[in-house]
């Protein structure tokens, strides 16, 4: 398995696909899959990237300071970001879409500028509780902290200087252990699909299309959609915080900034030029935008600008995106049979 | 009581610029029911040709860009509509995603052509130029103005129209301006790279506007750079113009009819198309002019600058209610106040994230914004 593993690489890295390249394309499947559940059921969020900066952080947190191994600490940093997406969502979902956007565009920035102040926040909340002044609780806690090497406090004359290293605000974790694997993410990918065909299928599901198509005729036909949109945005979350954990095991740093608005942007991208008609078709956006600036040379440099384009051009001539069934059907169709394009060509002009 | 003055004068001239800028969000939702997001990008588009108007080294460049660059988008705009999308029938045979892809590959090739064309021009005519020019800060500020206005209507025709003929859905027009909104902010890195050689740039120090300067005046204790003043005073007629406008005159009338049912004043005989691209120019205008007063205030602008002025104009808006103008004005002061005060009392780490704090519960709690009502939900 290794060895084919290997001749797939090398086969790969003759168009510019190194390993590398190939773990970011199957992040990018990752979270494209999570956009894909919220756009399914007719929500634009673009929380995916605060999401996902709090599954980095909590995963690698667990493993480098706690000594957690991988899958406990993704399962936890899922488990932590479902958690914070109720509390979010509850009230957020209740709004339509551009409130929505605005709403979660807002959500992902408070959650990077807490990441740069985290350790601050921390620090002020130590200095409050001992600034108090009681000599046992400082005493206490100074011998607490003789053995950590986060937090360090010392007494001054007639105060108290504390010292808090966490996350260190924009510098990053330094020194995470690399973890993740090409296999992990590949197989966590299938289990996602084998999930989602799964999904599409139950009631569930359904009800996720029903909501898309026409909100007030499903809450009529008795689903419940508070519900339902909740439970997506919780798996959504959950999915976008595995891939942070999956990321925050690969370059051995993370840092508030690769979790920005740009992030979101991108992610949005994939689903966009993959199309959201089909499971497939975010996937293969993921894996075609990350891989093309690697594949064409010259557009590395001017990565954003491909990505801009890739937004715009796919929104304006490419509305379903690469992977559209119908589309693909209809084209084939009107190559065989003029009569049905010359209809079909009008009814788009009208 | 001395800070607490000298915090209030400058949150003000600030917010005259937020205002400025979220009247421009405002307008275009408003009229059109969509978020621009790539109103930030020409902001910064505004502060950067500002910038180069300014620079008394760089102006010439300036100069001779649109010197160049004037003729041939005239000539590229007879082109478009006078031979190539007239000739776009020849393709109707086929199927139409492969008639639009022939039509999108014509236009890259002539535009292409275009460019390289303008960009030897460029090049040969540069020498003719002095070596340094002074552009009067008030012709930089309607440089700043035409420049938003032009990349806004660009947006208009590139990103907006071609969504609303196909009448898809709101969001996909938000994609579409995040779209543009990164290709803008891309551009203007390698822009800054050409022009500066790094992606960073300094406004000079010593502009005056009408002989008002940068030097500081001390009432007592407190400190008031005049231009700050000047900023806001251009900011508030500017306002005062733009609500005439839009109350008095015949095109604000129609512009009003256009917000309030697109197809009955189209029937009532509005050009709405050009109401459209009027609506857009007046926002770039406005986002420009922004742009270089926000460059003169902190005398240094990037490529980014928009990003974080994008979710204040945002925030802005929802505050005073989305697509109100007045309410994008108080907006713009109030997230200025709060601001200012969230740096005079707290620190300046957790300035932007109070916006977004504010921004959320807005939303949550009001998303009709202070002063609006809530909409009416058409089933």
């Amino acid at each position: 398995m290794g060895a084919l593993y290997e001749a797939f690489l090398d086969l790969t890295a003759t168009v510019g696909i190194t390993e590398p390249v190939l773990h970011g394309m199957l992040i990018a499947a990752i979270l494209a899959i999570s956009i894909y559940l919220t756009l399914y059921t007719g929500m634009f969020t673009l929380a995916n990237a605060g999401f996902m900066a709090i599954g980095a952080y909590v995963s690698v947190l667990l493993t480098q300071q706690l000594g957690w191994g991988l899958f406990p600490a993704i399962l936890a940093a899922m488990i932590v970001a479902g958690l914070i997406a109720i509390p979010i969502g509850l009230p957020v979902l209740r709004l339509s879409d551009i409130y929505l956007a605005i709403a979660t565009i807002g959500f992902a920035e408070i959650v990077r500028i807490l990441l740069l102040n985290f350790d601050n926040i921390i620090k002020s909340i130590i200095e409050g509780i001992l600034a108090s002044d009681n000599e046992a609780l400082i005493n206490r806690v100074m011998t607490f902290d003789a053995n950590s090497e986060l937090l360090e406090i010392r007494q001054l004359t007639n105060s108290v200087r504390v010292r808090f290293e966490l996350i260190e605000g924009a510098r990053g974790i330094k020194n995470i252990p690399v973890l993740t694997e090409s296999w992990m993410l590949a197989l966590f990918i299938i289990i996602l699909i084998l999930f989602l065909i799964r999904l599409h299928r139950s009631r569930f599901g359904r009800a996720m299309a029903a909501i898309r198509q026409d909100e007030t005729v499903a809450s009529n036909m008795g689903i419940n959609v508070v519900y339902v949109k909740n439970v997506v945005f919780v798996m959504s979350a959950m999915i976008a915080a595995a891939a942070g954990g999956f990321e925050g095991h690969l370059n051995r740093i993370i840092e508030p900034g690769a979790f920005g608005f740009d992030r979101n942007v991108d992610i949005l991208a994939y689903a966009v030029l993959g199309g959201t008609q089909s499971i497939i078709g975010p996937i293969v956006g993921g894996l075609v935008l990350e891989a093309l600036p690697e594949v064409l040379r010259e557009v590395k440099q001017y990565r954003g600008l491909f990505t801009g384009i890739v937004l715009l051009g796919a929104i304006v001539y490419l509305p379903n995106g690469l992977v559209d069934p119908a589309g693909v059907k209809g084209l084939f169709g009107t190559l065989f049979s003029r009569g049905k394009s010359k209809r079909e060509g009008e009814v788009d002009a009208a | 009581m001395e800070l607490f003055l000298q915090q209030n004068i400058n949150a003000i001239s600030l917010g005259a610029i937020y205002a400025l800028f979220a009247l421009g969000y405002a307008m275009v939702f408003s009229i059109l029911g969509v978020l621009n997001l790539a109103h930030s990008a020409i902001f910064m588009w505004g502060a950067f040709v500002g910038l180069l108007a300014l620079d008394p080294e760089k102006a010439p460049l300036l100069i001779n860009f649109i010197l160049v660059g004037t003729p041939l988008t005239v000539i590229g705009m007879v082109v478009e509509y006078k031979f190539i999308q007239p000739g776009m029938n020849y393709t109707r045979s086929l199927h139409l995603a492969i008639q639009r892809l022939i039509a999108l590959i014509i236009r890259v090739i002539w535009i292409t052509i275009l460019a390289l064309i303008g960009q030897q021009i460029f090049i040969q005519l540069m020498p003719y130029f002095p070596e340094t020019l002074t552009i009067l800060p008030v012709v930089a500020l309607i440089f700043a103005s035409v420049a938003g206005g032009i990349l806004s209507i660009a947006l208009e025709f590139l990103a907006f129209r071609p969504l609303r003929e196909r009448k898809a859905d709101r969001l996909a027009q938000l994609i579409s301006s995040i779209g543009a909104a990164l290709i803008l902010v891309n551009i203007a890195q390698f822009a800054f790279q050409a022009v500066y050689g790094r992606t960073e740039a300094f406004y000079p120090r010593d502009v005056t506007i009408f002989g008002i300067g940068t030097d500081p005046i001390t009432l007592g204790a407190l400190t008031i750079t005049p231009i700050r003043l000047m900023i806001l005073a251009i900011a508030i007629i500017l306002m005062i113009v733009l609500q005439f406008m839009v109350q008095r005159t015949q095109v604000g009338q129609q512009m009003r009819a256009v917000a309030f049912n697109e197809k009955i004043a189209s029937l009532l005989g509005i050009d709405v198309s050009r109401i459209y691209i009027l609506t857009f120019f007046l926002a770039g205008a406005f986002a420009g002019i922004a742009g270089i007063l926000y460059g003169m205030t902190f005398l240094v602008t990037t490529p980014f600058i928009g990003e974080n002025i994008a979710l204040i104009g945002l925030t802005a808006i929802v505050l005073g209610g989305l697509g109100s103008i007045q309410g994008a004005l108080v907006g713009g002061f109030l997230v200025a106040l709060i601001q200012t005060y969230s740096v005079a009392f707290g620190g300046s780490s957790y300035r932007d994230a109070i916006v977004f704090v504010l921004l959320f519960i807005m939303l949550l709690i009001r998303p009709q914004g202070l002063f609006g009502q809530p909409e009416q939900k058409r089933a």
